[in-house]
Order: structure tokens, then C-alpha cells, then sequence
């Protein structure tokens, strides 16, 4: 079993998770994604839905809103969201790295959501 | 085999230590985090970005803490295997302690690695391996001596140990180009990673609870039964190919998702019937004995027993139509971290306390411990319960404006924080009690320090 196990992760690793179509990061993009972590907004945000649930996900915010519109949050942040203070460079290397995200796929959500503890989220309004 | 032993290694008993502080620490942040989400104003000092990890790494190393500080006790003093080495658990205590430290004070200064379960920069998890790879050597070393066919909690021990050590590297691809560049394959990796994280942690556990199960009753059957043991594979196969509980929200056929659940599902349902079978074959005076562990383990089942209904009842697409993607959800996670996983460990450490101080402990149930105990069960299910409700009118709320349906489940949710808070007090007095007398434990055998154990061969 562990056998198989092995072979298995290996295929996920590689064949099972191969994105053809897809460009490799830039350097703005790494930057992005390097202050998405920095500044840990996993702990709000989800990708796919995975992590933090007291904000939206973010798979395909700049698709369905656009950059403009996500932006905006970051120049000063919400009542809920907190102002990181980031210049403007920053601002866009981290839109970059969103519309990185973005370009990789589609993640399904429903209409609304209403993540646990009563945040609100804008689904596909 | 070998059973009697000669002398004492109480190593283990400084890792449940640290795993009871660890968890009186995380449900404070837990508590803040919950009214952070209610009241985004709440404790500004102390960013929810902060908060969340703290709570999120200190229980979590409670969880892998208890499980280890057992692991060390049990195989020298009550397995009759003297541990291979005596100096790595040492090694490990401080690494890992100094590591923790270092990784809370990250958290608190605002310095993160911003990935799911691992918050703190990457390069700390360099001696977190490094304190595994000790436990890990020192297990298999220790476990290899045992001459005939293995009982299932070394099986569950051994793999529990191995797949962190796989599941952790995994969820450190990441830092390879090759991953990292492709985000699908980073997701994916990402996912599976953790599924197995929980699983490897729910080995150990399970493994604990049929270990100390078995002793209270004073009988290895149930460890070599083949009920035990399917079990084992079951749990196996969950861990490897369920992505167990982060598959929820990967849109992949629905199938998937139902097959990884009835895995699970049977693994715990095969744990309930374990554990109540159990109870019939514990007398009177065993059960007086032992009498403030053998309730955790009691709890643990009908713990069990909720989850398992509610997960069936999540399973059936009509309910799943209502559920899904609501705080039903959390009520599932909480229900099996804190009623199954914390029941099972809060009994093994009062087992251990009982076999280390029979004279102080009483036989019958101590009164705190009680007033811990039913404190905490009870808050547990309003706890759960207000989850559930609150997922409920999520799900059956009917169009309308969202702020709207935020109003409708608020109260749901102030009950659940409030709950939170009594939770926390509940555990509090489980956990203060457990420290003073594994200090106490401690104390006594300071001369005895981590002496060499012998075993000394059973007659055949
Ligand atoms: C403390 C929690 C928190 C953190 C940390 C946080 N956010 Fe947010 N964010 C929110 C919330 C909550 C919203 C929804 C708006 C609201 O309710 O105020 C939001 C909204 C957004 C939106 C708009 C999404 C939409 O669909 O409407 C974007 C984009 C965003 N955040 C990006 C970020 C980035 C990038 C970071 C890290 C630098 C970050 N956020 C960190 C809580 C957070």
C-alpha cells in the first residue's frame, strides 16, 4: 500500500498537476506572492478556498471585479481588513501576483457566502 | 515479551506538560480570535493575522505534544521496551520548545511565511524536522526490539511518526521552482499535504486510545484483534488517499468527496465500537481505579457518536444541500479535535498521572477534575451546537440580502463565543490540575532523573 501510496504522490507531484498552458511567474509575481505571505493574508483569504475564512477568496477576485477594485481594499484597508501600509510598487506586485492566480483557474463558489463567525462575502454580485 | 520493568524514564511526562501550557495558551487566543470575528475592533493591539496562528499552532502541538509525551512514557514503562536512546527525547524537548518560542514570538511581532498550518517563516521548520527525525529514529529503534508480532497502536504510533515527517516535507515543496511556478500543482500539493497532516495526527491518537484502553482493562486483545486492525487500514487508506478533510471545497466529482468521507467514517465508527465494547469488559474497581480516565475515554465515544451522525447526515445530498459550505462544517472540525481528539489525550494523561501517583490521587473521581470535565463536555455542546445551528439558518435562509442573513445567525454566533469562553474555563481546570501533578511527578522522582530502564524478560 505504501507502494502504491508513493507512485501516487509522485504522479501528483508531476503528470497530475501539469499546467501546460500556463507561464511561469514573473519577477513581479514572485515579489506579489512573497508579500501575500509576508503580511499573512492566508489568514483571511483563501485561495480555492483554503485558508482563512473572515474575508473573501481570492482565486478570481481581479476576473470578476477587477485589479481597480482590489486595489482598492489595499490602499486602506476595511473596517474588518487592516491597512498593511504598503506603497505603491507593492500594491501592484501584489495585483500581479492576484491576476497570477487568476489566470490559473476557476474556483467555483456560491452565490454568497457567509463565512464562519458572520463576515459576509460578495460572490459572483 | 518483555513486561516488567525495573526502574522509570519520566521524559515523556515534560512533553505533556508542555502540551497541556500549550493548549491553556491556544484557547485564550482562540477566545480573542472569536470575538475578533464578531467585533473587528476587539483587542486592536493583537492583529487577527496574529491571533489565528497563535491559536491555530499552540492546540495543534497540544494535539502532536500529548500524543508524543505518551509515546515516550508508555514504551519504556509500560510497553517494557527501554527507549534505544535516552539523550534524543531530550534534544527533541528543547528543540522543539526552543523552536515554539521562537515561532510564537514571530507571530507576535507581526513576522510571517504565510502558508495554511505553517504561519512562521519556512527556515523554522528546519529544526521542527530535525526534532522529528529524533523521535522518529528513536521509535522505530525502540519498537524493532519488540520481539513478536506488533500490537495496532505500535502500528498506529510508527505510521502516525512516519507520515508527519512525509506530510510535513510535502507541504514544503512549495520552496521548489518546479512548484511553486504552477500554482495548480502548488494547491493540489498543498492540499494533499494537510489532509495527511490530520491524518498522521489521528493515528497517534487512536493508537494512544487503544494503548491506554487496553491497559485500564487489562487486556492486549482489542490491540491484536482484526476489528483494531482494520481499523488501521482504514485509517491508512484515508490518510493516504482521502486528502481527508480539506477535500470539501475542491470542486471534484462529488463521488470523491463521499468515498473519502465513508473511509473516514468507517474508521470512526470501528473506533466507537472499540471503545464501547471496551466499557463492558472494564469492572467495577478497574473503573474506580482509574476513574477520572476512564470518563475522557466515555466522552471520546459519544463524541464520536455526534460526529458520526452529523457527518451522515452531512453525506445525504438533500441535508448537504443545506450544509454545505456553512459553519456545520466548523462544528464537524471542533466536534472531532476537541470531543475525540482532546478527550482521548486528556484521558491518557490522567492515566498516566493515576499509575505515577496512586498514593495522592484518589481512586474515586476527584471533585475538580469532575467540575473540569462536565464544564467542558457541556460547553463542547452548546459549542457545537450553536455551530450547527448557525450553519443550518445559513443554509436554509432563502435569498434576501446577505447583511440580512448575517443578522439572522449573529445571535448563534454570539452564543457560540460566549460558549467559547466556558470552554476555555473547562479546559482550564482539567489542565491546571494535570500540570500541578505531573510537576508533582516530576519532583518526586527527581532523584530517580531519566535512569536507564531494564527490562527484564517475561517467562514465557
Ligand atoms: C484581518 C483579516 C484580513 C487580512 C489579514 C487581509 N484581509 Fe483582505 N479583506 C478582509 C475582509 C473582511 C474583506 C471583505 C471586506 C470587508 O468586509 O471589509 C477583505 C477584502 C479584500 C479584497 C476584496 C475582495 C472581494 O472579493 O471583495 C481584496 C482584494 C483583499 N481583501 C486583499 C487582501 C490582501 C492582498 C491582503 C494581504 C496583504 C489582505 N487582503 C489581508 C480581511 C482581511
Amino acid at each position: 500500500m505504501t507502494a502504491i501510496f508513493f507512485v501516487y504522490s509522485a504522479y501528483v507531484w508531476t503528470a497530475g498537476t501539469e499546467a501546460p498552458q500556463h507561464a511561469a511567474p514573473t519577477e513581479q509575481v514572485m515579489r506579489g506572492q512573497a508579500l501575500y505571505q509576508d503580511n499573512n493574508c492566508m489568514a483571511c483569504h483563501q485561495f480555492y478556498g483554503l485558508g482563512g475564512y473572515m474575508g473573501p477568496d481570492l482565486t478570481n477576485v481581479v476576473s470578476r471585479m477587477g485589479p481597480d477594485y482590489a486595489r482598492a481594499f489595499l490602499i486602506a484597508g476595511t473596517e474588518r481588513m487592516p491597512d498593511f501600509g504598503l506603497n505603491q510598487q507593492q500594491m501592484d506586485d501584489i495585483i500581479a501576483f492576484l491576476e497570477f492566480v487568476d489566470t490559473m483557474g476557476v474556483y467555483e463558489s456560491p452565490e454568497y457566502e457567509f463565512k464562519w463567525y458572520g463576515t459576509v462575502v460578495a460572490k459572483n454580485d | 515479551m518483555t513486561e516488567a520493568v525495573a526502574g522509570k524514564n519520566l521524559v515523556g511526562l515534560r512533553f505533556l506538560m508542555m502540551g497541556t501550557a500549550a493548549l491553556a495558551l491556544g484557547v485564550v487566543f482562540g477566545v480573542i480570535g472569536g470575538f475578533q470575528f464578531l467585533y473587528p475592533g476587539f483587542l486592536e493591539a493583537l492583529s487577527f493575522t496574529s491571533t489565528r496562528p497563535l491559536h491555530v499552532s499552540l492546540v495543534v502541538s497540544w494535539i502532536f505534544l500529548a500524543a508524543v509525551g505518551g509515546v515516550y512514557y508508555y514504551l519504556p514503562n509500560k510497553v517494557g521496551l527501554p527507549l534505544w536512546s535516552d539523550r534524543l527525547p531530550r534534544w527533541h524537548f528543547w528543540i522543539f520548545l526552543v523552536t515554539g518560542l521562537a515561532i510564537l514570538g514571530h507571530y507576535l511581532a507581526g513576522k510571517f511565511g504565510g502558508r495554511e498550518y505553517f504561519e512562521y517563516p519556512a527556515m523554522l521548520s528546519v529544526p521542527i524536522v530535525l526534532s522529528w527525525l529524533l523521535f522518529g529514529i528513536n521509535y522505530f529503534k525502540t519498537a524493532f526490539r519488540h520481539a513478536r508480532q506488533w500490537p495496532v497502536y505500535l502500528w498506529m504510533w510508527g505510521t502516525g511518526i512516519f507520515f508527519f515527517m512525509f506530510t510535513f516535507l510535502e507541504a514544503h515543496l512549495w520552496l521548489l521552482p518546479f512548484f511553486r511556478d504552477n500554482m495548480v500543482r502548488e494547491i493540489t500539493v498543498q492540499w494533499k499535504s494537510y489532509g495527511a497532516l490530520t491524518g498522521s495526527w489521528n493515528m497517534m491518537v487512536y493508537g494512544t486510545a487503544i494503548f491506554v484502553t487496553g491497559k485500564i482493562a487489562g487486556s492486549e486483545k482489542v490491540a491484536h484483534s482484526k476489528l483494531a486492525f482494520a481499523m488501521y487500514f482504514l485509517g491508512l487508506a484515508g490518510l493516504m488517499f482521502g486528502w481527508a478533510h480539506h477535500t470539501y471545497l475542491v470542486p471534484s466529482e462529488p463521488w470523491i468527496r463521499h468515498l473519502a468521507y465513508a473511509v473516514s467514517m468507517s474508521e470512526l465508527i470501528i473506533l466507537f465500537k472499540i471503545l464501547w465494547d471496551w466499557r463492558g469488559t472494564v469492572d467495577c474497581h478497574k473503573r474506580n481505579a482509574h476513574c477520572n480516565a476512564y470518563r475522557f475515554f466515555v466522552a471520546a465515544d459519544y463524541w464520536i457518536l455526534l460526529n458520526v451522525l452529523l457527518a451522515i447526515a452531512i453525506s445525504v445530498p438533500a441535508f448537504n444541500l443545506i450544509t454545505h459550505g456553512t459553519h456545520v462544517t466548523v462544528a464537524h472540525s471542533m466536534g472531532t479535535t476537541i470531543g475525540i481528539n482532546t478527550m482521548i489525550l486528556l484521558g491518557s494523561v490522567y492515566y498516566v498521572i493515576r499509575e505515577e501517583l496512586p498514593m495522592t490521587v484518589r481512586a474515586a473521581c476527584s471533585k475538580k477534575v469532575s467540575f473540569g470535565f462536565w464544564t467542558t463536555n457541556v460547553a463542547l455542546l452548546v459549542f457545537f451546537s450553536s455551530l450547527v445551528m448557525a450553519g443550518m439558518v445559513k443554509g436554509l435562509f432563502d435569498g434576501g440580502a446577505f447583511q440580512q442573513m448575517m443578522m439572522e445567525i449573529r445571535p448563534y454566533l454570539v452564543v457560540f463565543a460566549a460558549s467559547g469562553v466556558v470552554l476555555m474555563l473547562g479546559l482550564w481546570v482539567l489542565l491546571y490540575q494535570a500540570f500541578k501533578q505531573l510537576w508533582k511527578i516530576l519532583e518526586a522522582n527527581r532523584h530517580v532523573g531519566d535512569a536507564k530502564v531494564e527490562a527484564k524478560p517475561l517467562p514465557a
